[in-house]
Parts: structure tokens; C-alpha cells; sequence
């Protein structure tokens, strides 16, 4: 008792000095994850700086938070005791969750003119479905990315392929893919067809293949998923049978950070992985490759990932303001060109596209195009009330679809049945 | 036993001990292959293939790892200086002295060998806040200071030293602090030895706590750094990485190799039981 | 009589100074965040404007009905079995060789040494590389011997755990192979001198000089194996976070991904609890095993 009296007092000292010290400038402090090789962090970090050139009157400080996972870790902790950034990337994902722990506050108070709503209306849609729910925006799409497949010319070209032309559907991917699947002399698969990576967060990849195939798995406002829908158990066994029955891809799981090596080494004709990887395979393979949109079903299609920028509660009038005026600067056109060129994300405004610098690059470099027309097909990456979890039910009911343990209907029934229970309450 | 025989059974020796050196060598080995070659020869081991110092540039430039470097070792110091200090006293309490709750006491500390702070995250956290430690080095190595592995091993040692010595001791007329710097110490100094391994080691690599409690490039440690290159959106380059793991393991592995032999002699003559 | 109660008082008030630095750090540090974790495992999980509300034992209800934390129990069991013997037997023949006049000792001693300079977060990146399928090493290793087809080590259920067992060990053997040579080195060479002359074997000095005199470091070494056991998660992160379908996942494993990743803390806690029970059960029975050992001497 006397030990936290003791510790209060400590603290409301340090607070008041703080309050005193923030008073002459605006003080912010911002956390961002770090999710692609490269100069992800170091771009940020100039970024802030040349705005804190241009605007004396505020001070970021910017802290490289680890990964996705490690950053909304820290914000949480942080949270809870006492200490919250004004400012966080986060995946677009944890909007729920960040809701429901009560953390962050929509943009919307602070977009109030005419003009500032139309920025709202500037973003790509499909970036929009993960940032918005109730009416309120609550993310702005910053380091945005989604899956696209890449193909090796070469191989294409060996195996007797046209080298240009990517399977356009499930069925040709699956053609291609026994053409271009080679064996040696023992029987052993030198090079397979495809390779849709299916560790630690398959549910993404997957859920391309569920949208292609009609099937949305969970609703606009986060509280019910249907895994157990009869579409989505056809995208799981058209996944399972691309290993088992068609014997275009290895068995068992698949691993994610090792799949751009695969694709270097020419052990995979073909690969699904996010666009935050195209400076890395433009950089380091050793042959001419194409990027395409995923091959569809009954239509195109595609998630959307990654992160994008929350407010957090607990800050003043002034630092939240402040918060959206740099937010507003690091998506504009030049910035997010910057941006985009560094990583390899998808700028999430159509006007960036625009700019002279994007143009330049993507007259270059075509294939970083493919990501931003694939738009158009894309939906929202798979979000609930506690998503953590529920995704985490959804991974281990595909993995012990794809390792063979259960077969797909069941396991997605069960998986169903265990998000509903978890549900219920947010009903 | 006859002479043949020895030979035989000193063959197999040496070369099961090199079969395993080997393996267990091989991840290092690895590590300096991928870092002094380019990308394209992480997985194809050709002999001359081109060698290149790009990777540590590349590794260099992603993180302030001199200034990471340096935090580091200030943590890991101020953590085991800590642990010596406070690990005594206490250990030197339940050794020799007879005072109420003792038991009790000791199964408390005990307890602390088991939880595993990692756990109480959150409640640290608050307690860091609450005291304005937030960002700094110090909240980073306090809850790991009284160490009740610290303090169990060395009342364990404690208790194996002859009282009569002690008793000399203090018939020359020593206080008993003076008993524990001239007598317990010196002779607990392979346990020290062991000990202060097991902890460096283990705050050389820790990651979550350091991270989550602090925010700024003056006060976080070397795996803070290395983490940037587990990206998950992007494939493993691991060629970068294994430079980055050199960098910050290498004076390390470069103090073994040059003073392996007096390491390893002084760490025998302390004669660690 | 006067004397010795006077002694006992200077004992009382020497014995509490001495502890009381040690004592405030742990209770600030553990023992209060650790009450805190009991109490919180009887509410549920606070979120945002819904606050904790008692709930009795249903945390503990919802852990004994929960297949995945039997499932991680099972798979941590399994993971000491696989872990202590093996990297404690290791460790110790490790020591035994390059304790004596072996050629290329250095590089030998050096090589065994490697995974304590190494760390963990770094080092699960290049076992990630030799255990995957098709161009990873060990595929290009038995590819190349024996024409083995490509294997998923780390995708596979029925091989996950086995391949964290073996990064373990890795780490485990090396780093307590550094104790057993200094305990060896401690042992008088006239004592296998003398066993020698009698026509005594080298399995006997084993097992009847040598053995018997490392038993100190034997104990010491596996306390902190079975700790170990518990608490080493952090390359399964990197390796398999926890997959095949919670395959390779182990009980400490479970309570971050529960506390940290689906912040519910509550439930975290009474893992927690769970968790601290079981090692509790094994630290009673090794300390008394331990300290009868120690007062043998």
C-alpha cells in the first residue's frame, strides 16, 4: 500500500514534468513493425525526419517496434500501462481487437472539412474494407501488400510453355503445373509446378483461393466467420489435391520465408507470395520472371494485408491532430512513391500512381502494376473480434487439412464451431 | 588391454569426436560461408565461388548495431554485477545465519527459479512505468537482478565450506562481512565462474522483454538489431542475416580463438564442481 | 545463556539485512506480478470498457477442457524426455574427448563451444535453412549420399518436434559441455593413475572415478536442463511458430501465444498457474534430491 503511494507520487511528478515539457512542442510518438528486407526502417526513419524539417512545431519520434506481431505486443503493453503511443502501423487485421480492448479512436473526429473526407475517399477501396466498420474509419492503409504469383520465364520456356503467359485459372495452373513438375532418374521431384506456402499464417494465401472461389469468410462487421461454407471446404481440397492428387506441389507445410529462395533455385516453377517480396526476386533471381494475379475460379481474386496507421486514446487534442496531419503527409503521392519503390508495397492511393517518379519506375519495372490492378478483385483480409484466435483456430484447421490429419470438411466444420462459440458474445 | 587394441579404440575416439565437431561446427561454418558469398550461393557450396564484403555493409547499415553493441554489453554487465551483489548477501543469509522465516524465505526464492518473467510482462511493465524506468537500460535488467538460481547455487556452495574456517576467521576478530569477502568468496569463485556464464548468456539473447520496454537506440541491445532481419513479409536472406550474426557474435568467437587456452585453463583451475 | 540469545538477535538482524536487498527486488519483480497472475486466473479477461468479473474456476474448467493445452503438455513432456538425457549424455562425452590428448583438439573444443556464442534468434534461421526441403542441406546431403527423396522436417506433424529437439540439443550439449571439462580437469589424474596400475578399464574409471565425481556438476547441469525444458521457445518462433496444428508447440509457447497474440490474460494466467505447479512438483523433488547429494560430502 504505502510501496504504490510511494510510486504514484513518483509518477505524478514525472507526469506533471512531462505535461510541462510537451507543452512546448508537440510530441509524438510513433511505433512501426518492419515486415520486408531491405530499407524498410531506414525510409521511415528519413521520412519522419524531413518532416520534422519542414514542421519545427512537432517532434516524432519514430521506434522500430520488430515485427507485426512483436509491435502490437508492445502497444498493447504499453496501453495498459499507461504509456500509449500517439501513433502506430499496425495489420490492418487487429482493428477489432483494438476496438474491443477499447485502444485506439477513429480518424474521423479529426477529418471534419469537405476536403479532408475526400482524402478518406482517395484510398483504394479494397485497402478501405480492413480500416472501416460502424460508419468510422479507423486505419489508414500505409504498408499494404497482396499476394500475386510469379512465374520463372525459363522454366516456362523448357517445359515447352509460352514464357509470357501466366495461368489465368485454377485449371491451367494445375495444366502448367504437371507439364512443368520434373523428376529425376530415382523417381525424386527435382522441380515442382507451384508452391502456395502454407506455414505460420496460411489463412492468407488460402483465403485468395477462397475468394476466387465465391466465398467471403467472414462478415463486414467482424463477428461471424463461415469457414464451414461448402465453397470455402472446394478452395481447401482444390489445395490439398494440388499435393496429393495432382502432385504439382510438395506435400505437408510449406514454408513461407524460405519460398523466394525456392523460387531463386529453381525448385518451384511457380510461387504465391505477398508483393512486399518483388525487390527481393527482382534483385536475386537468376532468370527472367512475370508477376500475375492469382489465377481465378469464378472470378479473380484476392486478400489484401498488412498495415496501416491507428490513433491511440489517451493522447491530447493537439498530439492527435498532429498525428493526422503527419499521417496525411507520409501517404501523399511523393512520399508513398518513396515508400512503394523501397518495400515493394502497394501504394494505397490511386494519385500516387500518378506521379512522375511512379511512372518512372513502373515503366521500368511493369510487374509492380500487377499488385494495383489486381485491386480491383481484392477483398478484405480475413478479420474478427478476436482475431488472433479465430485466425489461429482457421491456421491449425488448414494445416491439419494440408498435413493430412483430417480431412478438409471436417476440419473446417470444427474449426466453425469453435469461432462460433467465441463469436457469440460480439453478436 | 593390448597395445593394438588401444590404438583402435584411440582411432575410434578421435574420429567419433571430429564426426561430432563437425556437426556441431557446422552452423557456423554455414554462417561464414553465406556471409562471405553473394545471395545466389546460400544454397550451392561450389568452391570458387565469388567472395564478397557486401553482406556486412548491407547488415551494417540496417541497424546502429556499435551503439546496440554497447548497450548490450552495459546490460549484461550491470545485470551480473547486480545478480553477484544481491545473490551474495542473500545466499550468505540462508548459509549461515538462523533467523526466523528462513524457510519460508528460501522456498519464496525458490519459487522465483520457476516464474519466468517473461510471463509477468504486463505487471512489469506497469511497475517500470510507475517508477519512470520506461527506456532506459536499467528497466531492462531489474527484474532479473535477485536471481534465485543466483541464490540457490551459491548458499549450495556456501553450505560446503567448513565452518572451522569461518570460525578462524572470525577469532582474528573479522566482522562477518569481513568473514564473507576474505573467506566465502574466494572460495565460491568457480561458482561465480559457472554462474556468470549461464546468466551472460542468456541476457546476451534475450529479445521480448528488451524490446517491449524500450523504444529509443540508446538503450536497446544487439537482438533488438538482429530481429530486423526475421521480416516476414519477404523471403529470408540469408546472407544478410548470417553477417549481421557474425558481426554481433564475432568478438566474441574472435576472444575464444585467440585466448581459447587461457580461457579455458583458468575456467579448469577454478576447478567448477 | 544470555550470550547465545544476544548471538541469536546479532544472527536475526545480520540474517534479514542480508537478505532484504534480494528480497525487494523479488517481490517487486516476481512475487507480486506473480499474485497478481493467481488472482487474475479466477476473473475473466478485462477488455476495454468491460471490466474483470469474478468467475471462479471456469478458467480452469475451459484448461482441462481444452485439447490444445493436453496436446502442448503431451508435446513438452516429450520434448524433456528428448532433450535432457540426450544433451546431458552428450554433453558429457564431449567433455570426456576433448579432455585428453586428441588430435586437433582446439578446433574440436572450438567447435562444441559454438553454440553459446551464437544466439538462439540468429542461429534458428540457419537450422531453418538446413532443414528445408529440396535445397536445404540436409536434403542436399542425403540427396546426394543415398538419392533421398526431399523431406519437410519442419512441415511435417510427425517430425516438427523431433526437428526442435535436435536444435535444442544442439544448444544444450555445448553450452554444458563447458561445465563438465572444467569439472574434469578438477579431478586428480594420480586417482586414474592409480586405478590404471590395478588393470582397472577405461569403462570402469568411467563409471566407478570419473562418473561418481562429476555427480555436483551432473546436478547442477540438470536443473537447469529440466528449467530449459520449459522455458527454451524462443526458436520455435522462427522454426514452426508452434505448427503443424500446434504440433511442435510447447506449453510456454502456448501461454504467449494465448496472453500476448489473443490477449487473453486470464487464461494466460491460469496456464500460467498450471505451469508453475508442474515445475513447483519437480523442483520439490529435485531439491531434496540435490541437497541430500550436497550434504554427502
Amino acid at each position: 500500500m504505502l510501496k504504490s503511494t510511494f510510486l504514484k507520487a513518483v509518477a505524478a511528478t514525472a507526469l506533471s514534468f512531462s505535461t510541462w515539457a510537451s507543452a512546448q512542442a508537440v510530441d509524438l510518438q510513433f511505433y512501426f513493425p518492419v515486415a520486408v528486407g531491405g530499407k524498410a526502417a531506414e525510409t521511415i526513419q528519413e521520412l519522419t525526419n524531413e518532416y520534422i524539417a519542414q514542421n519545427p512545431g512537432v517532434n516524432i519520434d519514430a521506434v522500430y517496434a520488430g515485427s507485426y506481431q512483436d509491435t502490437v505486443a508492445k502497444a498493447i503493453t504499453a496501453s495498459r500501462g499507461g504509456n500509449p503511443p500517439q501513433l502506430s502501423v499496425i495489420l490492418s487485421v487487429d482493428m477489432f481487437t483494438l476496438i474491443d480492448e477499447d485502444l485506439i479512436i477513429p480518424f474521423d473526429d479529426y477529418l471534419t472539412t469537405d476536403e479532408d473526407k475526400k482524402w478518406v475517399e482517395g484510398f483504394y477501396p479494397a485497402f478501405m474494407e480492413n480500416s472501416q466498420t460502424g460508419g468510422k474509419t479507423y486505419g489508414i492503409p500505409f504498408q499494404r501488400s497482396t499476394p500475386v504469383l510469379y512465374w520463372n520465364k525459363k522454366a516456362f520456356k523448357d517445359a515447352g510453355l509460352d514464357p509470357d503467359v501466366a495461368p489465368e485459372t485454377w485449371d491451367e495452373m494445375v495444366d502448367f503445373g504437371k507439364k512443368l513438375t520434373k523428376k529425376d532418374s530415382s523417381g525424386n521431384v527435382t522441380q515442382w509446378g507451384v508452391r502456395i506456402p502454407s506455414s505460420g499464417f496460411p489463412y492468407w494465401l488460402f483465403q485468395g483461393l477462397a475468394i476466387e472461389n465465391g466465398a467471403i469468410l467472414a462478415n463486414a462487421e467482424g463477428n461471424k466467420t463461415n469457414f464451414d461454407d461448402p465453397k470455402v471446404v472446394e478452395a481447401l481440397q482444390f489445395l490439398v489435391d494440388l499435393s496429393t492428387k495432382h502432385e504439382v506441389m510438395a506435400p505437408g507445410i510449406i514454408e513461407w520465408g524460405a519460398t523466394p529462395k525456392a523460387f531463386f533455385e529453381g525448385q518451384t516453377a511457380m510461387m504465391w507470395t505477398s508483393t512486399g517480396n518483388l525487390t527481393n526476386v527482382r534483385s536475386n533471381a537468376p532468370f527472367d520472371f512475370g508477376v500475375a494475379m492469382l489465377p481465378a475460379k469464378e472470378t479473380r481474386g484476392a486478400p489484401t494485408g498488412g498495415g496501416n496507421f491507428y490513433l491511440f486514446k489517451g493522447a491530447s487534442d493537439e498530439q492527435s491532430k498532429a498525428a493526422v496531419e503527419f499521417v496525411q503527409w507520409i501517404t501523399a503521392p511523393e512520399q508513398a512513391a518513396k515508400w512503394t519503390i523501397a518495400t515493394g508495397y502497394v501504394a494505397p492511393r490511386a494519385e500516387t500512381w500518378d506521379t512522375d517518379t511512379m511512372k518512372a519506375y513502373t515503366a521500368d519495372f511493369a510487374p509492380a502494376l500487377v499488385a494495383r490492378d489486381q485491386l480491383e478483385f481484392a477483398k478484405a483480409e480475413l478479420s474478427t473480434y478476436q482475431n488472433q484466435r479465430v485466425t489461429g483456430l482457421f491456421n491449425d484447421a488448414l494445416a491439419s487439412a494440408i498435413t493430412g490429419k483430417k480431412d478438409p470438411a471436417t476440419a473446417l466444420k470444427e474449426a466453425q464451431e469453435q469461432a462460433d462459440k467465441i463469436l457469440a458474445e460480439y453478436r | 588391454m593390448t597395445r593394438t587394441s588401444e590404438t583402435f579404440d584411440r582411432v575410434l575416439n578421435t574420429g567419433a569426436a571430429w564426426a561430432l565437431a563437425l556437426i556441431w561446427v557446422l552452423p557456423l561454418a554455414y554462417a561464414v560461408w553465406t556471409a562471405f558469398h553473394p545471395a545466389a550461393y546460400e544454397a550451392r557450396f561450389e568452391l570458387f565461388a565469388p567472395l564478397t564484403l557486401e553482406n556486412f555493409s548491407k547488415a551494417w547499415d540496417a541497424a546502429p548495431f556499435a551503439r546496440y553493441f554497447l548497450n548490450t554489453f552495459i546490460l549484461v554487465t550491470m545485470i551480473l554485477a547486480g545478480q553477484f551483489f544481491l545473490c551474495t548477501l542473500a545466499a550468505f543469509a540462508f548459509a549461515r545465519f538462523e533467523f526466523p522465516g528462513r524457510n519460508i524465505l528460501f522456498a519464496l526464492v525458490l519459487l522465483q527459479l520457476l516464474v519466468m518473467p517473461d510471463i509477468l510482462m504486463v505487471e512489469n511493465y506497469k511497475t517500470m512505468r510507475l517508477l519512470n524506468l520506461v527506456d532506459t537500460i536499467p528497466a531492462i535488467a531489474l527484474p532479473y537482478i535477485a536471481s534465485g538460481f543466483g541464490i540457490f547455487l551459491l548458499r549450495q556452495t556456501f553450505m560446503t565450506i567448513p565452518k572451522e574456517l569461518d570460525e578462524a576467521a572470525r577469532i582474528e576478530g573479522a566482522s562477518f562481512l569481513g568473514v564473507l569477502w576474505k573467506v566465502y568468496i574466494p572460495l565460491a569463485k568457480p561458482t561465480y565462474l559457472a554462474y556468470g556464464l549461464v546468466s551472460v548468456s542468456h541476457h546476451w539473447n534475450n529479445f521480448l522483454w528488451p524490446l517491449i520496454v524500450t523504444n529509443s537506440v540508446e538503450t536497446r541491445p544487439v537482438t533488438v538489431g538482429l530481429s530486423i532481419f526475421s521480416a516476414i513479409d519477404s523471403g529470408i536472406e540469408w546472407s544478410v542475416i548470417n553477417a549481421a550474426t557474425l558481426m554481433t557474435s564475432g568478438p566474441l568467437l574472435i576472444a575464444f580463438l585467440l585466448f581459447q587456452r587461457q580461457f579455458v585453463q583458468s575456467f579448469m583451475r577454478a576447478g567448477i564442481k | 545463556m544470555k550470550m547465545r540469545a544476544l548471538k541469536l538477535k546479532r544472527d536475526w538482524i545480520h540474517g534479514w539485512l542480508l537478505l532484504m536487498p534480494a528480497l525487494v527486488f523479488l517481490f517487486a519483480f516476481t512475487h507480486i506480478p506473480a499474485i497478481t497472475t493467481l488472482i487474475n486466473s479466477f476473473f475473466s479477461t478485462p477488455r476495454g470498457r468491460r471490466s474483470a468479473k469474478f468467475i471462479g474456476l471456469e478458467n480452469y474448467d475451459r484448461m482441462v477442457n481444452d485439447p490444445v493445452f493436453w496436446k502442448v503438455l503431451w508435446n513438452n513432456l516429450w520434448f524433456a524426455i528428448g532433450t535432457i538425457p540426450a544433451s546431458v549424455g552428450l554433453a558429457i562425452v564431449m567433455a570426456l574427448w576433448v579432455n585428453e590428448k586428441l588430435m586437433g583438439r582446439g578446433f574440436v573444443r572450438m567447435a562444441y563451444f559454438t553454440p553459446t556464442v551464437l544466439p538462439l534468434i540468429a542461429v534458428a534461421n540457419i537450422w531453418l535453412f538446413f532443414f528445408t526441403p529440396g535445397f536445404g542441406l540436409f536434403d542436399q546431403i542425403t540427396g546426394f549420399l543415398f538419392g533421398w527423396p526431399a523431406s519437410n522436417y519442419l512441415g511435417n506433424p510427425d517430425t516438427a518436434l523431433n526437428a526442435i529437439i535436435v536444435v535444442t540439443v544442439w544448444k544444450e550439449a555445448g553450452f554444458f559441455m563447458i561445465f563438465y571439462l572444467a569439472a574434469l580437469q578438477a579431478i586428480p589424474v594420480s586417482l586414474k593413475e592409480a586405478a590404471q596400475i590395478e588393470g582397472a578399464g577405461r569403462w570402469t574409471i568411467f563409471w566407478r572415478i570419473t562418473f561418481p565425481l562429476l555427480m555436483p556438476t551432473t546436478l547442477f547441469v540438470c536443473v537447469n536442463a529440466v528449467i530449459n525444458s520449459f522455458r527454451l521457445v524462443d526458436h520455435i518462433f522462427i522454426l514452426t511458430d508452434g505448427g503443424p496444428d500446434n504440433a511442435s508447440a510447447l506449453l510456454l509457447f502456448y501461454i504467449y501465444e494465448v496472453a500476448f497474440r489473443f490477449w487473453e490474460t486470464a487464461y494466460g494466467a491460469t496456464l500460467t498457474v498450471a505451469l508453475l505447479a508442474l515445475l513447483s512438483l519437480l523442483a520439490i523433488g529435485q531439491f531434496f534430491f540435490f541437497d541430500r547429494k550436497v550434504h554427502y560430502k
